[in-house]
Parts: C-alpha cells; structure tokens; sequence
C-alpha cells in the first residue's frame, strides 16, 4: 500500500478526485481571478484597475463560493475528511510543493522586494499589482495603495471565502460555525476596515485586536508618539493595548483558555482556520516536535521582551521629562512585574504542580537577569540596555521573526507543515497566552469515560501537532499551552470522546494523570 | 521472568504496557501482522484517505524499547506447553516463563460457495486492508454481505472511494439484531440517504468465480445474481484459536479461561477477542469481540501474571460506533425490541430530523434506570455509569438529565424534550433542575 503515492504522480495528480460541475465552474473562476493577480504580479499594468480588481477580487470569492456548495451542500451532514491524504495539494503532493514555493515567494517579494510588486518609489505611481489596488485604497482613504493594503486586502478576502468553505465543511457543528464566523467579522471589521477608516480620519492606524507581543512595534517610540499626540482616540489606543495586555486577555484567558484570541479573534489564527485548514493535518506530532516547539516559541517570547524593554528604555532616555513615566518608574514596573512573577513559581506551586524544575529555574533565571541587567544600564548611566544598540537588536527581530517567521514561513508553508507553524513555533503572543493556559486557566479538553478507541483521528487533525490520543486513550484532560481550542478534534472523534470545556472546580487537579484506569487503585491493595 | 506475549493488538499492548508498570520482567510481544501495534479500528481510516497507517500506532516506534517491550514479527505455529517454548514460522525458538494469548479474532466464513476465492475478505487485519487496496483499482462494485458494525465500515470505505456498493443483510432492518428497532430504521434511513444499495432480508447464496481464481458475481438466496469484483464478508468474527487446537489448551469456540484470565494450562493466560469466558457475568456473553474489554482484560491479565490476582470484571456494559454520520453511544442494558423483557419501559425520543434519538430504558416496577441509547447526541460515559450503578430512579436521572450531556458547546440541548415526552407519557410533571455543564457533572461524581 504504502508502494505507491497517489499524490506525487505528475500526470494526475488528484488520484481520487472526480469534480462535480459546480466545483469545476469555481475553479475555473477562481483561476481567473488568480489569473488577473499573477499578469499583475508579473509586472504588468491593467488599464482600468478598477474594473479588473473587481472582477479579480469577485472572481476570487464567488468560484470558491461556488466551489464550496459543490463540494459539501449534495452530501449528508458530517465529516469531510474522505481521500485527504490521497489529495496531491493537502497531503506534500506535485501541487503542494508548488503552492508552497509559490507562497513563500509571494511572500519574499512582499517583506523584502516591494518595489517587484509595483510599489511606486517614492512620489512615484504605483505599477503592477499594488496599481491594481489603488482605486480601492483611494476609496477607503484617498491615498493609493501600499503593498501592505494589497496583503490585507487579499488576507481579508481569503478568510472570508474560505471561511465561507469551512462553514459549509462543518455545517453540522455549530460550535465551528459560530467560531468561524467571528474570526469572519474580527478579520473583516478590526484588521481591514476599521485601520482603513481610522487613517481616512487622519488618526494613527490602528488595529485593536492586534496586541504586543504580536503587535511587536506597539511599544517603539514611533508608535507610542503616534499614539500621544492624537488626543483622545490615540490615548485610548495606547490604554486599550496596554489593558488588554495585562487585564483584559488575562482575564478572557482565565474564563475560556488561549482560543478567545487564538481561534475566535487573531487574524493569524484566522488565516490558518478557514484558508489553511486543508492542511491542518500536516503538523507533526513527534515528542521531537514538541520539544522544539517549546524552546522555539520560548525563545521567541524572550527575545521580543529583551527587544521591549531595549525599546522603552531607550525612549524613556530620550524623553526624560516628557511623559508622566519616568525612566525610574518604568525600571520600577518591570522590576516588580518579573521579581514578582518569579517569584510567583515558587508561592504557587499547586498550579506549576507538574512542571519540571529545571524550566522553573529557567524561567526564573531569564526574568531576574532581565531585571539585573535594566537596573545595571541605569545605574551605570547607560545610553543602552543589555549592552546592544536597541534599534539594531529591533531591526533583527522585525526581519527575523517579524517577517521571515511569521510571514514567510508561517503561511508559506502551510502546506508543508500545517497551518499553525508561527502559531505553534513561534508567536509569542500564543507563547504567553499558553503559559497562561497552562497555569492559570479553567479551560481543558475533557475525555468521556473509556469510549476512546485510539483511532488517532484527534491527533492527526490537531494543527497545533498535540498527540491529543496519548490523553484520550488514558482518560486524562489536555492541558497543553499549545491548544488554541479550535475544537476539531472533538468534531472528527468517532466516538464522541472530547469536549471542550471550562470549570474552576477542579482547576488543580486538571492535569492528573490518569482518570481513569479500569482497575481501581483499592482493589489492588486490598488483594495484595 | 520472560513473559511471552502472542498478539499485539490492544489486548496485548495494554498487557505488555502494565506488565511494565508493575513489574521488571522480561516482555515479548510477538505479531505476524505488523511490527507495531496499530488500532485496528482505525483500518478504515487509512483506506478512506483520513489517516496514514503511522497516524493509526497510538505509541511513536521508540516507545517500546524505552520500555524494554520486545517486539518479534514471526507466526507462531506451535506452543510447547510443556517445555514452555514457542515455535515460529521463521528465526528461533523462544522460552517463555508465562504466556498470554491474545490472537483476537478471525472473520466468520460459513461454508459459502466460492468463499474462499480472490477478491473474497474480511475486514480485520492489516493484511485484509492490503487486499482491499489491492482489488480497489478499477473495481465495479463491491458486495457486502452481513450487517453489523463491520459491514457498514466497509461500506463506507468504498463509497468514499465512489466504488458503487450492495450490502446483503439477512434481517429486516440493519443490525436489528443488536439495536431497538427505531434506531435500526434510523441507520437504514442513513445508509439509504447515502445511497448505498442495502438490499435487506437478503442472503448470500455462493460467489461466482470468473474462472481464474477470482470472485466476479453473487448470487443471493432470492436467485439475483450481482456483477461484483470484490466480496465483503462481515457476517462477525470469531476467536483465531485455529493454531492452537489439539495442543491440550482447552478450546471451545474460543480459549476457556477462568475469572483469573488463566487457562487449564498452569502460566498461561489469555484476554481479547480469543477468549471464552467460563463465568461470564450475568446478561453478558462469553465472548465479547470489543476494543473496550479487550483493553480491560489485558489490563487484568497483567496484574494476574505480576501475581497479584484480580478477577475480571468488565464493570457496567458500554459501547459506541459510528454509522456513516450518525455517532452511536450505548450504557447498559439495552436488548432489541424483539428481546425486549416484559418488565422494561422504553422512553424513546427522537428528533424530527430523523437523525438523533436518545432512548432510556428503566424497570416498569421499580423505576431503576436500566439503560442509556444515543445516536447522534453524546452523553457523558461517567454519569450514566453512576445512575446505572446506583440504580436511580428514572424521575431522578430525567430531572438531572443534562448532566449527561456530552454534545460540544453551542450545540442544542434535548434533554427538556426527553422529559416533557415522559411528562406526556406518564401524565407527571418532571422538571428539569440542571444545565449542561462540568462544574455541575463533576459536583454528581465526586458527591456520594
């Protein structure tokens, strides 16, 4: 069986597949549509932007519309997962590996090579692709198109129809319908329209579901300027990021785990959900994955907070009297906040009950060489924190992780590695939501009983590659960092095992390793 | 110690894995079906292009050497009871200090014509997938005769492949033999919507060989003859004891052991599929080919071999499936509608979409619960294993009823309609006290 790969084969390459009209009609648009994007993205100029944006950017959503009813409306409720790994596009096939070196080079050119897609240099018009949006970008705020708003423009396009796909996909679950449907409205509303708006009123974009760390600029000096000197609108930006960091996505965090950002709201995890989710299946499951995973996304976490604390040091150096902070009041925070989390691992030990030592003192470690090194820089009157230019250090971590992690990897290889490899290895955002679901959170996957057949369902369309079976098959809950809550794994289980759930009453003991063993733990003893 | 383990099917494993949590001694696991444990009810998955065969091995492979569980490809053609030896169709010997047989099942043939032809399997092993897989290409359509769990899997299978398929099933509605009858018509319906050809009270007379070997029609008991190029036999299984008759190890249909799981043969054990139960519990059988207690009696074996003696016990009865979309769940006791004893009342609800029902069974006398039915609505396996170990009263399980609940979030609640059908039946008037919730199930369990 395993002889011969359907899905490498050049000549046909969808072994299984046989389309039903409406399917082929929607492929059929949707190439026009891609069509109309690659002459542009080759650099050729359409006459009538306007007319060929429309067309390309209907065509786009209703072949997939169109290809969705002819996929799933003609066959019964439930779930669709027939001849995935056969398929060449969702399974490392010919059309897989084209599809991702396609992507990782849009990608590239996006980041790094502007100018090849048609961005205009300076007081020059814009050509190509980026000419295409312009008469989009000049209705939403009268300025032509950047090729960030030809990006977001087709993100939002490409939620919205996929989305549209996977609703139909999972018709019968409401939970993924109602799921899905936020991350529809916060992709459309917060990411796209409402910056769009704000800059047509001449205030600073904004993006209010985008928080630091993720939103990595949120603390640099350009921004937080931005942010102050835009009256009232700005201030609440800057009060409205900095709560949500440390009030309001704790607290939603405690209520309902890491999925209230990370499969309801975050545009990321938006993308990965409806337009990446033929590939959730191709993350890896190994315990080698998971161990780089842990020291990935760690790491991450780390760096962008030696990036912050560079930032605002610096900005506080700069502006010394400027601001109501002070640089000795902002040493004072950090100092508080991570002596204080530090020490929290150790008063707390009930919530940190199975986490090894080593990562404790780890953890520790990091967070008190943080605070030693600013109190240090002050002390000597240092124009820098951790002896290193910030703007450099900012600059490394705008390309490394900013944009070749989170772009060019995390979307361009979807279908290499699943849909969730920044999610997973690197967003840093999810890394401290994940210790915050880990820790102190009422959210866990429950598992029913001894129903578990070991199937490995679960597993294999996890896309954040937790061996969700290891704790099915032994009664246990999953409580993993990593878990996003997108709850697929309960609506592929056969055997209706999962739930996600939320309860503060047994919040401690969530992690216990087997629940439930057939033969009681007394009826061994009392034989003995 | 060596212990000898034959099968590495879930049985098996679960034996080799407890073993090694009580105790030191040396572990063989021997299969001539794979190199790897695998869960079998997976086998659909891999056919039907959700999962690959490695996405089916519940353990990653360095998982058994970093538990010392040796694990031996061969066929085991002989046991030596008395010189405690195991001989294979290939490589050495092998010694063993105590045995466990766990060789699960083997699908039942009954003598058809042309049964044993090309083209003509079962769906149990690896090896039967292979030979799906390998007459799949090209195929015309596929015959399934017998209609249980099996039978609609292997239905299902080939569908997703849009190979045309007919199940010949002997009764008059599917698995009638097994499920009340509302719940039978439901799956028909299902299997009908789907649109496979499910001819029932239809029998396989003989399949018809194309003269070189390989099966080509059917001809069912009614005359029909069906153009087919593969022939699925699912008509159940069987203990796979073949190899072991006539060895002195006493054989009935399947391997007889005692509440111990131990055999007539002093240091040998056996649990799964293979086993006849000398005792079985009352309202169970004596054979009871699931993955469920195959899991629970390996569990048990393993304590019994590591000398500390535990009789088996299966606990409350459950079981769950899938038919096609429709999730099948089942606590207790719940006999068909033509077994049905005279003492047990039937609360039946069913959703007007004809695709989900729950069915309450209790004593008419006493108003013990007696049984749980689901299809396609989950219920929480801990909680109606309480009130069915406690034997509470059906107004009692009816009022907290949501407890039960299972669906996933956001998912329609029926539990009122369930009560208010009981209301309606019984002329009470039964409030609902509970909402679907942990915090609630998990106050029930943890509570006396």
């Amino acid at each position: 069986m395993a002889s011969l790969d359907p899905s490498m084969s050049l000549a046909n390459p969808v072994a299984h597949a046989s389309l039903n009209t409406p399917q082929k009609l929607g492929l059929a648009i949707v190439g026009v549509g891609l069509l109309i994007l690659f002459v542009t993205i080759f650099g050729l100029t359409l006459p009538h932007p306007a007319l060929w944006l429309a067309t390309a950017l209907l065509a786009l959503t209703a072949g997939t519309v169109l290809y969705a009813r002819g996929a799933y409306l003609h066959l019964p409720e439930g779930i669709k997962n027939n001849r995935v790994w056969f398929d060449s596009l969702a399974s490392r096939g010919v059309l897989g590996w084209l599809s991702a070196v396609i992507l990782t080079g849009f990608y590239v050119l996006l980041y790094w090579f502007p100018a090849y897609l048609g961005l205009g240099a300076k007081g020059e018009a814009n050509t190509g692709i980026v000419a295409l949006f312009d008469p989009l970008s000049l209705f939403f705020k009268g300025q032509p198109a950047s090729q960030w708003f030809v990006y977001g423009a087709l993100y939002t396009v490409a939620i919205l129809a996929m989305g549209y796909k996977f609703i139909l996909k999972y018709r019968h679950n409401r939970y993924q319908i109602i799921r899905t449907i936020s991350v529809m409205f916060f992709q459309l509303a917060f990411a796209f329209l409402l910056p769009e708006f704000l800059l047509r009123m001449n205030l600073p974009y904004n993006d209010f579901k985008n928080m630091w760390p993720l939103n990595y600029y949120f603390f640099e000096s350009w921004n937080i300027q931005n942010m102050t000197t835009n009256g009232f609108i700005g201030l609440f930006m800057l009060a409205f990021g900095v709560g949500m960091i440390f009030i309001g996505s704790p607290i939603l965090t405690y209520f309902y785990g890491k999925r209230w950002y990370c499969s309801w709201v975050c545009g990321c995890g938006g993308l990965a959900e409806t337009a990446g989710d033929p590939f959730r299946h191709l993350s890896d499951k190994s315990l080698k994955a998971w161990r780089i995973e842990r020291w990935l996304i760690h790491s991450v976490l780390v760096f962008i907070i030696i990036v912050t604390i560079a930032t605002l040091y610096s900005f506080f150096v700069k502006n010394p009297d400027k601001y109501a902070v002070t640089k000795e009041m902002f040493i004072g925070i950090t100092a508080i906040l991570f002596i204080g989390l530090a020490i929290l691992l150790y008063i707390r030990p009930k919530y940190v009950h199975n986490l090894h030592k080593n990562v404790k003192i780890g953890a520790a470690l990091i967070m008190l060489l943080l605070v030693a090194f600013t109190i240090q820089a002050y002390m000597s009157n240092a124009k820098e924190v951790f002896f290193v230019d910030g703007a450099q250090l900012r600059k490394w971590y705008a390309f490394a992780i900013g944009a070749a992690f989170s772009g060019v990897i995390g979307v361009g290889f979807y279908p290499l590695m699943g849909s969730r490899v920044w999610c997973r290895f690197g967003c840093p955002m999810a890394a401290i939501l994940g210790i915050q679901q880990r820790f102190f959170s009422r959210f866990r996957i429950t598992t029913n009983g001894g129903q578990c057949i070991s199937c490995g369902n679960c597993s294999t369309y996890c896309e954040m590659g937790i061996d969700v079976r290891a704790y099915a098959q032994r009664g246990q809950n999953v409580v993993r960092a990593s878990c996003v809550g997108c709850g697929i794994c309960a609506a592929v289980c056969p055997r209706g095992v999962l739930r996600l759930e939320n309860s503060a009453m047994d919040i401690n003991e969530r992690t216990e390793a087997v629940r439930t063993i057939h033969i009681a733990a007394d009826q061994v003893r009392i034989l003995d | 110690m060596h212990i000898a383990i034959i099968g590495n099917g879930i049985a098996g494993i679960t034996a080799a894995r407890f073993i090694r949590k009580l105790s030191d001694h040396e572990i063989t696991v021997i299969s001539a079906e794979t190199d790897h444990f695998f869960s079998r009810t997976a086998l659909m998955y891999i056919y039907m292009g959700h999962m690959r065969y490695q996405d089916t091995k519940p353990y990653e492979d360095w998982f058994w050497s970093k538990n010392r569980i040796q694990l031996r490809r061969a066929r085991v053609e002989k046991v030596d009871f008395d010189h405690k030896n195991l001989h294979f169709d290939n490589g050495e010997p092998l010694r063993y200090d105590k045995l466990l047989l766990a060789t699960g099942s083997q699908s039942n043939k009954f003598g058809w014509p042309g049964q044993d032809l090309q083209g003509v399997s079962g769906l149990y092993s690896y090896q039967d997938l292979e030979n799906m897989e390998a007459f799949s290409k090209g195929l015309n359509r596929a015959v399934i005769v017998g209609g249980g769990l099996i039978g609609i899997e292997m239905a299902e299978m080939f569908h997703s492949r849009h190979i045309p398929v007919t199940l010949l099933v002997r009764e008059k509605l599917y698995w009638d033999n097994v499920l009340p009858e509302e719940e039978s018509a439901m799956v028909t319906r299902h299997i009908r919507e789907h649109g496979f050809d499910l001819r029932l009270g239809e029998e396989l007379q003989e399949i018809v060989d194309d003269g070189k070997g390989r099966a080509c029609a059917v001809i069912t008991k009614s005359g029909e003859r069906i153009e087919c190029g593969y022939v699925g036999l699912t008509a159940g299984v069987s203990p796979n004891v073949n190899f072991l008759k006539n060895s002195g190890l006493d054989i009935g249909r399947g391997i007889k052991v005692n509440d111990f799981l131990e055999t007539n043969i002093p240091d040998v054990y056996a649990a799964g599929d293979c086993v006849e139960l000398l005792n079985p519990k009352p309202g169970r059988r004596a054979i009871e080919a699931v993955w469920y207690t195959g899991r629970m009696a390996g569990e048990t074996a393993a304590y019994n071999i590591c000398g500390k003696r535990i009789p088996y016990n299966p606990g409350i009865w459950f079981n769950s499936a899938k038919f096609l979309d429709i999730e099948y769940q089942v606590y207790g006791d719940v006999p068909t509608s033509s077994r049905m004893p005279e003492n047990y009342e039937n609360l039946y609800w069913e959703h007007p979409d004809g695709k989900r029902s729950i069915r309450l069974l209790y004593d008419k006398n006493s108003g013990q619960i007696l049984g749980f039915n689901l299809m396609g609505v989950r219920y929480r396996h801990e909680v109606c294993e309480k009130w069915l170990r406690n034997g509470t009263h059906i107004e009692d399980v009816l009022k907290n009823l949501s407890l039960a609940n299972f669906d996933p979030e956001f998912y329609k609640e029926y539990e009122a309609d369930v009560i208010a059908l009981y209301n309606k039946q019984t002329g009470k008037n039964i409030q609902p006290q509970q909402r679907r919730e942990l915090r609630r199930a998990l106050q029930f369990l943890k509570g006396g």
